[in-house]
């Protein structure tokens, strides 16, 4: 094989070019959280395979801070994450309804004036 | 078609046979994708959403990879020291995309390192284009500019898609491809505009990349196997003639208003809007497809030297206790 790149000649890949390949080292993944100012919270952007959390914060730089602004990277193992199931979405549904939560649901005033009126302060 | 949607004849019956599906869970499904949500890795879904998305997805990581290839032969030989640095950035940008569109397939069950497998053996493609040389410096000044217009014209479908994870990697592959389509263009306007002999490398890149360019989204629509199915799951978003017809629309224009020319005289844009062009010859395609194209040994070639060389290293670095767990996003 002839390649127009003389660096892929050099490879002599004859040696290399016959029989399936088979991988057998698959490494573990890290959940990647990007912060891009100080003062701003860490968002989840994405995942690295790495074996160490070092390695992975390498790589997280790579592959996450190519461009526009960051304070900081953080990586968590995949494994160390614990969430709900999506489908289970329906146990938030209620919060909507609890408007006893809300400041808006507190409303004084016309009773004050009522109040006021009744009693001619 | 850098992730392809392509059926065969064997996978649109599959496709449209869901019998085996719980029918209160697909209609639940279609119609959280009808009102526009999207659908997160551990959500129920059939199981030929997830091995159409995973075959498209790996595809489409392969072709960034692959595609690496032809730009990394000129990085030691660019004219000067800006164009190199920009080549650089571009090239490891593609293997960023290629990684992160792994990292996407992966959350649908098939591992990274299964993918790299089927890529070596064979059982997956990538995009044909790739399996063409690039012979000069004008051949970067084409896939910068047309190439990725093409790419970016896909990926901005896409993107509009109903799987989670591959439309956020494609967001941030579509931000990054601007700057893709910016540098070739600008690498693509200096030749244009210099001397006779640059304008010549030029045209004559143009003129060999053409109908690769055409081959790119694909088979004609009466020529492939449809599946509404994939429409109607977002899966596919757009045929394969309206993509090409939009990328026509966008780039003609722009090799035209300098001088240049394409090679073929019945390519114009008709009263209706569509663009009209001669036979690119399918049958090539299909050929290259199947691996008889100017570089598809080298490619893989490359790639399988890549995998066994640095093989020691991958495996000094394994923690074998380590537990594995797809990823969550
Ligand atoms: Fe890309
Ligand atoms: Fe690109």
């Amino acid at each position: 094989m002839k390649s127009l790149d003389p660096r892929v000649n050099r490879l002599n890949l004859s040696q290399t070019s016959e029989g399936e390949v088979h991988t057998n080292t698959h490494l573990v993944t890290w959940e990647v959280f990007h912060q891009e100012k100080r003062g701003k919270q860490a968002v989840h952007v994405g995942i690295v395979h790495a074996s160490t959390p070092e390695m992975a914060l390498i790589l997280a730089k790579e592959q996450f801070a190519r461009r526009g602004r960051t304070a900081n990277l953080w990586v968590a193992r995949t494994s160390d994450i614990y969430t709900f199931r999506t489908d289970d979405e329906d146990m938030f549904a209620t919060v909507p309804e609890k408007l006893f939560r809300e400041p808006a649901a507190y409303k004084v005033r016309e009773r004050i004036e009522k109040f006021q009126q009744q009693n001619k302060c | 078609m850098y992730g392809s949607t392509n059926l065969t004849e064997q996978d649109a019956k599959r496709m449209s046979d869901t019998s085996a599906e719980d029918p209160q869970k697909l209609a639940e499904f279609e119609d959280r994708i009808a009102r526009g949500e999207k659908i997160e890795p551990d959500d129920w879904m059939p199981a030929e959403y997830r091995r159409q998305l995973i075959r498209m997805i790996e595809q489409h990581a392969h072709s960034e990879i692959v595609g690496a290839l032809p730009e990394g032969t000129w990085i030691t030989r660019a004219p000067n020291f800006r164009r190199k640095l920009a080549l650089i950035a571009k090239v490891q940008d593609e293997i960023g995309h290629g990684q992160l569109l792994y990292s996407a397939a992966e959350t649908l069950g098939k591992t990274r390192e299964q993918m790299l497998d089927d890529l070596l053996n064979g059982r997956s493609k990538y995009s044909n284009i790739f399996n063409y040389p690039a012979k000069t410096w004008a051949d970067i000044a084409v896939i910068g500019f047309l190439v990725d217009g093409a790419a970016i014209v896909n990926q901005v479908i896409n993107s509009k898609g109903s799987y989670g994870p591959y439309c956020r990697a494609l967001e941030r592959i579509c931000y990054e491809e601007s700057f893709h389509l910016k540098q070739g263009h600008d690498n693509f306007v200096y030749l244009a505009t210099g001397t006779k002999q640059q304008r010549e490398m030029l045209q004559d890149a143009i003129n060999r990349w053409y109908r690769p360019l055409l081959h790119f989204f694909g088979p004609p629509d009466h020529l492939s196997a449809h599946s509404e199915k994939l429409m109607k799951w977002k899966v596919k978003l757009a045929s394969n003639d309206d993509m090409r017809n939009q990328f026509l629309d966008q780039y003609v224009p722009k090799i035209l208003e300098l001088g240049l020319t394409l090679p073929d005289p019945n390519l114009r844009k008709n009263a209706d809007g569509r663009w009209e062009f001669s036979d690119p010859d399918w049958e090539e395609f299909k050929r290259v497809i199947n691996g008889d194209g100017p570089c598809n040994k080298e490619r893989l070639a490359v790639r399988r030297y890549a995998e066994l060389a640095g093989r020691w290293v991958r495996e000094a670095l394994m923690k074998p206790n380590d537990t594995y767990k797809v990823p969550l996003a």
